[in-house]
């Protein structure tokens, strides 16, 4: 089938879905192209949720400046899409000399990138931050944060989505083709014909970047591994402890998550295959004996479960990492936004680099803005974070809020159904875990998982075998053992 | 808004059955039961297998039939239960709080049973490597999946673990046209009952390989295989001995762990090596009024021990509210050498109990004594001792005393 849009974005990543959602501030029909079945199956899902501060980053490059950027926007981006950010700050320990060095020369740049809050502190101060940590002394930068990656990126989506754009998932770009000022977009599904479009295909951006005729760029993946440790250790660990950084590679660090799990990571081993997302063992340990020489509470024992990331590097024929690349080029693809190298702090990034992006095409096209675009995502209070008084009040209004599927997470099946039904048409196990944290606690899924894969049997009317975990091809179950 | 109980009972299984009919023979009848599964019956009801109540019963019975002896008498007796109703929240004066689809249920109680039960370890807390792929269950979802739902986990399996539900799925899979390739286990010797080796492998054709582990998931999507490894003393993987298994089915059954979530939640003392709450001989924890028995104690291999340790639970609650518990003394129990865990962990009178602990190595010949101060109280002599199995001593009352640790050691 073919379809028409005034633009397509390639890629429903966060930065896709940032493009999508302030594209849709304009008077135009969006189709937003998604490989995978959900928009967080790649580096969007697979990170620190860390908030940068923007200071490690070279001057004068777009990574610092939409970093800072985003920063800032955060506080107002969680309110209006309702996912969670804590400006919990960050420090950076050090031991030697050359830390010290290192870290005053990272301050300066920071300074000269605009990023705020930042602060050299000592061994008392750090461990009045955080107790237990190994460190003689540390940069501090109070503007920095976690967040939930999952939902920051979701609920762009689904923003997007309420504000008129189309998500076509599990719609893999196999070709593109430019014809009487249009672009033809073949997918394995169905075909569209639109006048713009955005490249931020993340990992398949430079494949993306060829078929529009824009050769020669160089990219590769650099890997990250990564511990997910128990919520016990949560109250631990007030805010991302990080060792010096340089300005290509952060180190293996501790961060709290917004749940209060923390995760260990990530190691960056240079990689060709973007697809490939096994933990190897000998990374694990590696990850273990690194970060505790950081902070002392990492036991195998509280391991609850392991991931990795690819980020998509763009790099010179030197093999020295780029900065962020946004460009139209008129001479060759006119009217296509390419984003090339996205990634860390990309997911800090996001909403200004899609500004940007956007900003590209208005200076050449006009773009007519709308009057009734939304910034806001409606969304419930988790029943988990409910006084007893709002529990009740929930289950006399909805007796599914009185059935918990999980009770690691306490996630009700009023939530889960909702989670079903998401505007987005995700239908996969890991669709209800991302919205919901469902299959997220302790138990890692050993209870509930039974009961999220019949309630999406139920709520969607499809065959056991049809039941997806995250891939299209993931199947769960081989079907019914007896009819009946 | 909270209902005054005399006992509030956490979890519906075989711990929290068998102390419900227990404390109502005592004549303690102001009690409730919360279960957060729509019936009855815990994890027994996935139990469709044989072998249970040899013990507590002397004859052989399904999972669901044993429960079923211990729900009938609830009913009969008319103890108040409720299902779908998962507790939230345990505080350190004893109130509950459950959510119910009709509602929250607030108690506040004189006592409180935790009876949760035990979950399994994933994959993730054994740190398996390798890739993400769906295809990967633990033996108990699986076992889920197939006697509750009515639902094929796949078609070609391989099963890491030889602990009892991973044999006992190892059987099923197979009576269901499931092939089952191999079970691996890295110990050197297998993690469940003898019988169940025999009944569900042997039986089956199906290989058991010690000393072997999964070092790889393979499978971007669905699982495609698995590499396993042969293990050294230390249960290091040795390289070179790396074989494909190709399946889309990997079973863990891994070990099982104390769901201990609510006890965290209300500051009850854990004991790190069974992950249940620290106990005294009454199996009261360190809130006093809450008691704990059963797999969120400490992980048993029958449930007729399970039924049987919650029966002497509730005799310690029914002395409790009566204010007839035994005290005065502050004994702790030490693991000597050859002992991986025992439960209590303390004693506080001479009122004598049943000392249950496991032993880390299999044994040949084994002298398990139980000492204070050089003083020998027990010995126990078995032919063999195994770690699969939960061992139990009768401490006799007046043997122990106030001054000095007891010291269990198995050799």
């Amino acid at each position: 089938m073919l379809h028409f849009f005034d633009a397509a974005v390639i890629g429903g990543g966060v930065v896709g879905s940032a493009i999508a959602r302030e594209l849709s501030r304009y008077e135009l029909s969006i189709a937003v192209l998604e490989e995978n079945p959900d928009v967080v199956c790649e580096a969007s899902g697979r990170n620190s949720a860390v908030v940068h501060g923007g200071f490690a980053y070279d001057r004068g490059s777009l990574k610092a400046r939409f970093c800072v950027e985003g920063n800032r926007m955060m506080d107002e981006l969680s309110t209006q899409l309702g996912f969670r950010f804590i400006r919990c700050g960050k420090v950076l320990v050090g031991n030697t000399d050359e830390d010290l060095r290192q870290l005053e020369r990272t301050m300066a740049q920071g300074f000269d990138n605009g990023a705020t809050g930042l602060e050299l502190i000592d061994g008392k101060r750090l461990h009045e931050l955080v107790p237990a940590v190994n460190g003689s002394f540390a940069m501090l930068s109070s503007s920095s944060g976690i967040m939930d990656p999952f939902l920051f990126t979701i609920n762009l989506a689904e923003n997007a989505a309420e504000n008129g754009a189309r998500y076509f998932l599990s719609h893999k770009v196999i070709s593109i083709a430019r014809k009487d000022g249009r672009y033809l977009i073949h997918t394995a599904e169905d075909d569209f014909s639109v006048r713009w479009l955005f490249n931020a295909a993340g990992k398949g951006a430079k494949d993306i970047s060829d078929m529009l005729g824009i050769t020669g760029y160089r990219v590769i993946g650099s890997k990250g591994n990564y511990l997910v440790l128990d919520k016990r250790l949560g109250p631990l660990l007030p805010m991302p402890v990080y060792p010096v950084p340089s300005n290509t590679y952060m180190g293996i660090h501790v961060t709290p998550t917004v749940d209060g799990n923390v995760t260990v990571g990530p190691d960056a081993i240079n990689t060709d295959d973007f697809g490939y997302y096994g933990v190897p063992a000998d990374r694990m340990e590696y990850l273990r004996e690194s970060a505790s020489t950081l902070w002392p509470h990492i036991d195998r024992k509280d391991v609850i479960r392991t991931f990795s990331g690819i980020l998509a590097k763009w790099v010179d024929d030197k093999g020295v990492i780029q900065d962020f690349r946004i460009e139209v080029r008129d001479d060759i693809a006119p009217g296509a936004v390419n984003l090339i190298g996205i990634e860390s702090p990309g997911l800090t990034a996001a909403v200004p680099m899609a500004r940007y992006a956007i900003s590209l095409l208005r200076d050449r096209f006009d773009l007519e803005e709308r009057k009734d675009f939304d910034p806001v995502h409606a969304t419930a209070k988790r029943f988990a974070e409910m006084t007893s008084e709002e529990k009740a009040a929930a289950i006399a209004g909805d007796s599914r809020y009185g059935s918990l599927v999980c009770s690691c997470e306490e996630v009700t099946e009023a939530e889960v159904i909702r989670a079903i039904h998401n505007p987005l048409g995700v239908h996969t196990m890991t669709g209800i875990k991302y919205r919901t944290r469902a299959m997220m606690g302790g138990c890692q899924a050993g209870f509930c998982q039974m009961k999220i894969e019949q309630l999406l049997e139920k709520e969607l009317g499809i065959a056991p075998e049809d039941v997806r975990y995250l891939r299209d091809s993931s199947w769960v179950l081989a079907g019914k053992m007896r009819e009946g | 808004m909270s209902e005054r109980k005399d006992a509030v009972i956490i979890g519906g299984g075989p711990a929290g059955l068998a102390a419900a009919v227990a404390l109502d023979n005592l004549g303690i009848h102001d009690i409730v039961i919360l279960e957060r599964e729509s019936q009855l019956g815990g994890i027994l009801r996935q139990c469709i297998h044989d072998g249970f109540g040899l013990q507590r019963f002397g004859e052989s019975l399904s999972g669901p039939e044993y429960a079923e002896r211990f729900i009938s008498e609830v009913r009969r007796r008319g103890i108040e239960y409720h299902t779908d109703a998962t507790v939230i929240s345990l505080t350190e004066d004893r109130k509950v709080e459950a959510v119910t689809p009709s509602g929250l249920l607030g108690y506040s109680a004189k006592a409180v049973v935790l009876a949760m039960g035990c979950r399994e370890r994933s994959r993730g807390s054994i740190m398996i490597p390798g890739e993400r792929p769906s295809g990967v269950f633990t033996a108990g979802s699986a076992q889920a999946y197939m006697n509750l739902y009515n639902r094929m986990p796949g078609r070609e399996a391989v099963i890491l673990g030889s602990g009892d539900i991973g044999l006992i799925m190892a059987r099923r899979l197979t009576l269901e046209g499931i092939r089952v390739k191999a079970v691996f286990e890295i110990q050197d010797h297998p993690n469940g009952l003898d019988r169940n080796i025999v009944q569900c492998l042997d039986d089956y054709g199906i290989p058991l390989y010690l000393r072997h582990t999964v070092t790889d998931i393979h499978g971007g999507s669905r699982l495609e295989g698995v590499t396993v490894s042969e293990v050294d003393e230390r249960c290091v993987p040795i390289k070179g001995t790396e074989k494909l298994y190709p399946c889309d089915t990997l079973i863990l059954s891994v070990g099982l762990r104390p769901d201990n979530g609510l006890l965290k939640d209300a500051g009850i003392a854990i004991d790190p090596r069974t992950d249940g709450a620290i106990v005294d001989e009454h199996l009261m924890t360190s809130i006093p009024g809450v008691f704990s028995s059963g797999n969120v104690l400490h992980v048993h291999d029958l449930a007729d021990f399970v039924s049987l340790e919650s029966e002497h639970l509730a005799a310690s609650v029914a002395a409790y509210l009566s204010g007839g518990l035994g005290s005065g003394m502050d004994v702790s129990v030490r693991c000597g050498s050859g002992v991986g865990h025992t439960v209590p962990q303390k004693v506080v009178s001479d009122d004598g109990f049943t000392l249950s602990l496991r032993v880390r190595s299999v044994m040949r010949d084994a002298v398990i004594s139980v000492s204070q101060g050089g003083r020998r109280i027990v010995e126990k002599k078995m032919r063999k001792a195994n770690p699969a199995e939960m061992i139990m001593i009768d401490i006799p009352g007046g043997s122990v005393c106030p001054d000095g640790d007891l010291e269990v050691v198995a050799g």
